[in-house]
């Protein structure tokens, strides 16, 4: 094997390690704000669950040593955000997008404020699942030590694709995401399903959050998130509002995420900043690509105002 | 499910108050098990009040009903759809992205938490099979056409255990044979003892055609009704809208002139994108109406939004008065063209806006000279008045929102506006879908006198009375071209209609 072989090779192994590791976060969020979108709400604030996630996450992994409850800390703190946007946006004349963004905000300023003594100690990581123990090659084995949360994502994907497919709740929420008005005829109460269809997406964000302050990067400090909240909306855009379809759409993020730590882990090193930028670009290209002037977004739920 | 069994149904005195304004006013029916009764009245006759006050949307005044005979308490449409009473609306409310079998589950009350869809599906089919007609089941809605969207409430109501149906305006939106399918098969399920069917309508084809018996209001009372059999058209009509007289279109008068609207080779995409519209010459003379006639869904609808500028063409081009056209405001204004696309509220109007803002949105920014920055609201307040005057929209004042008007008015409002000016070419889809016939006549007559004063008329209708009442030439569209072209004169009904259903 010549020297560049193994240079791509390594490039392509640590992408696919990367693209796993750094996807997770992208699984999450995207089955929220799918979830969420999927009753016919948008919630732009999602970044900030994220974010608020990612500390409660780390803090009270910290204190009690179990990471764990932190991941079920960061759900409940994600379960709250939504709750409280799901409340406003109940009120009269309120628009979801502007609370989103106030959310997020908020959010934010809350998780960086309680945050400041949490940057310095050192909280337990999530547990790994070794799939690559078979490998003698370092790289191979790094790329396959795959995180718990990973497979639960893949599971939950599924298994949201199933509940709106065959379950009660699953068609009340396409019925409350597709139609107001049809809900209201049959009886259904459009806004508590939008109530709880958000309050889920916030802790399914919120858990993301916590992947992100306790496996990879795996600390807490203030840039922990790069935009992966907000990103979630084009990328549930991108797959169609489908839960199964997010799973490749945060898994081709991952690895234009991984494009950069992958290069500069064999050497590349002039420009290599320039491939941090692959996923904001990856999303301008793919949102361009599959939009049409004359038809409307296929697939998309009808009540949402993003679309209507 | 429960067996077969028709309910009937009676109103007792029935009265509804809004405030001061008498909406019902003591409206005694009786609809007889098994029956097919139509209720006719003109718009804002009432008749979707008494509905509504028998599927319990609102509560009566006054007044009671009876359901087979017994006094009944319908205080919700929950109590109603208990008793076995259901409604169709005008406005489809299936869900358009989820399939037929989906729409049909979530619908019922006992909807299961974790649906077996291989049982489910097995009990549909055979449900399906009892009917007299067939509906895709695995087809999302929003694929299916106006007529089987219909097919399928029907069947939901059916579905559903409900043997009392009300059904509002049901063929409003279907083409003549899908209209005369569907109230067969109603027709069918009443005759057969399965159903009793309460239909409002306009058309008086239909209820000598399919209904048993007709109760007619008028400004929220009964005022008449009987067997269809002993009723002719002038008699309902004559209930229906007392004693004032219509506007008759007006004669034809004035020359042919020179070609305004010219379409050459025009080539485009439709809806799905799969197939393209061609029209390779399409002329309307000054002084003349052109008719294109067509079952809905033939690329009329595409042809309308190639003329206004929406859609792109690929090929070919739209001209008037031997200019190019691009459907920009500007060009509008100066080659004196104006539409009235069908539905007017959402194609043709900003619903929340105003009734003055809608009706100045040709003009708001002129002031007789060129293009101003700050409005005139006096100006516009007064142009609003004039017009609201001119064609007797009925608003509560010209600064409610427009979206508050109903249908007729929402068309007259929008008629006034485009025929407020000059007009040299006006391009018109379906402008009396929906609306009461005083409303029908009156509008038809504004388009001919425009025709008469020299525009040239492009009209776009799926009613093929419209077609024949106005034209001076007719021609089908047909799959996405014009497949036949005839004058009136000439014109043979059988032979127009082949051409409409493309076996020519």
């Amino acid at each position: 094997m010549s020297e560049t072989d193994l240079g791509v090779w390594t490039v392509l192994i640590a992408m696919l390690g990367g693209a796993i590791r750094v996807s997770t976060p992208y699984i999450f969020v995207s089955l929220g704000e799918c979830l969420t979108e999927r009753s016919g709400r948008i919630n732009l604030g999602l970044e900030g669950t994220l974010v608020f996630g990612a500390m409660s996450g780390y803090a009270i992994a910290y204190e009690t040593g179990s990471a764990w409850a932190g991941v079920l800390a960061a759900a409940l703190a994600g379960t709250l955000f939504g709750l409280f946007h799901g409340w406003v946006c109940k009120l009269p004349k309120v628009n979801d997008i502007a609370i989103g963004i106030a959310l997020m905000l908020l959010g934010m300023g809350l998780a960086f404020f309680f945050g400041k003594p949490y940057i310095q100690p050192v909280a337990p990581d999530l547990p790994t699942i070794a799939l690559g123990a078979w490998s003698s090659s370092p790289q191979v084995e790094a790329a396959l030590r795959i995180n718990v949360l990973f497979v639960v994502g893949i599971a939950l994907a599924f298994f949201i694709a199933w509940m709106l497919r065959s379950t009660r709740i699953g068609l009340v929420i396409r019925v409350v995401g597709d139609s107001a008005d049809a809900a209201r005829a049959m009886g259904i109460s459009v806004d508590r399903v939008r109530l709880l269809a958000t309050a889920a997406g916030g802790a399914l964000a919120g858990i993301g959050g916590a992947y992100l302050s306790l496996y990879y990067p795996g600390s807490w400090n203030e840039g922990v998130s790069s935009g992966q909240g907000l990103m979630a909306v084009a990328l549930v855009i991108f797959a169609r509002w489908s839960p199964v379809n997010c799973i490749w759409a945060a898994l081709l993020f991952g690895a234009a995420g991984a494009l950069g730590p992958a290069l500069q882990s064999v050497g590349v090193s002039s420009g290599y900043y320039l491939s941090y930028a692959a996923p904001y670009v990856l999303t301008l290209i793919l949102l361009i690509a599959t939009s049409s002037t004359t038809r409307a977004v296929r697939g998309a739920p009808g009540e949402l105002s993003i679309t209507k | 499910m429960s067996a077969p069994h028709a309910i009937g149904v009676e109103t007792l005195h029935m009265t509804k108050r809004f405030g001061d304004f008498t909406a019902l006013d003591e409206v005694s029916i009786r609809i007889a098990p098994g029956s097919f009764h139509a209720l006719l009245g003109e718009n804002g006759a009432g008749k979707s009040t008494l509905v509504k006050c028998m599927m319990g949307f609102y509560q009566p005044t006054a007044g009671q009903m009876l359901i087979d005979g017994r006094e009944a308490e319908i205080r919700n449409p929950r109590d109603a759809h208990a008793a076995g009473l259901g409604m169709v609306y005008q406005h489809f409310t299936l869900v358009p992205s989820l399939t037929a079998a989906e729409n049909l589950v979530i619908a019922r009350e006992d909807a299961p938490a974790v649906i077996d869809w291989k049982k489910e599906r097995e009990g549909l089919q055979a449900f399906v099979e009892t009917m007299p007609f067939r509906v895709a089941l695995d087809q999302p809605v929003n694929r299916l056409s106006a007529g089987e969207k219909q097919k399928l409430e029907l069947l939901k109501q059916l579905y559903l255990g409900r043997h009392f149906l009300i059904l509002d305006e049901p063929t409003s939106v279907l083409t003549p044979s899908e209209a005369d399918e569907l109230l067969g098969m109603v027709r069918g399920l009443t005759s057969a003892g399965a159903l009793t069917c309460l239909m409002i309508t306009h058309k008086f084809r239909e209820v000598t055609a399919f209904a048993d018996a007709v109760s007619v209001l008028r400004r929220g009372a009964h005022v008449g009704g009987g067997r269809v059999g002993e009723l002719t058209h002038d008699d309902m009509a004559a209930m229906m809208i007392g004693d004032k007289t219509l506007t008759r279109s007006a004669a034809r008068a004035g020359e042919k002139g020179d070609v305004v609207l010219s379409l050459e080779g025009i080539s485009a995409a439709d809806r799905s994108g799969l197939k393209t519209i061609d029209v390779d010459s399409l002329h309307v003379a000054a002084g003349e109406v052109v008719g294109i006639a067509g079952v809905s869904g033939n690329g009329q609808m595409e042809l309308m939004e190639v003329l206004t500028g929406q859609r792109p063409v690929s090929r070919g081009s739209v001209s008037v008065k031997s200019v190019t056209f691009r459907g920009t405001r500007r060009q509008a204004r100066e080659l004196k063209v104006r539409f009235l696309p069908e539905e007017p509220l959402q194609n043709a109007c900003a619903g929340r806006m105003s009734v003055a803002e809608n009706l100045s949105f040709r003009s708001y920014d002129l002031n007789g000279k060129g293009t101003r920055f700050w409005l005139d609201r006096a100006a516009m307040g007064r142009l609003a008045v004039r017009l609201v005057d001119a064609f007797k929209v009925k608003t509560a004042s010209i600064e409610s929102p427009i979206a508050s008007l109903s249908g007729g008015n929402v068309q007259r409002a929008v008629l006034a506006r485009e025929l407020s000016d000059e007009v040299d070419l006006l391009i018109i889809a379906n402008p009396c879908f929906g609306l009461d016939f005083s409303a029908v006549a009156e509008i038809r007559a504004r388009i001919m006198a425009a025709r008469n004063a020299g525009a040239a008329v492009l009209l776009i209708s799926e009613d093929l009375d419209e077609i024949l009442e106005l034209s001076d030439r007719v021609l089908v569209m047909s799959e996405g071209r014009i497949a036949y072209e005839t004058s009136i004169e000439t014109l043979d009904v059988g032979e127009l209609g082949r051409h409409m259903a493309g076996h020519a």
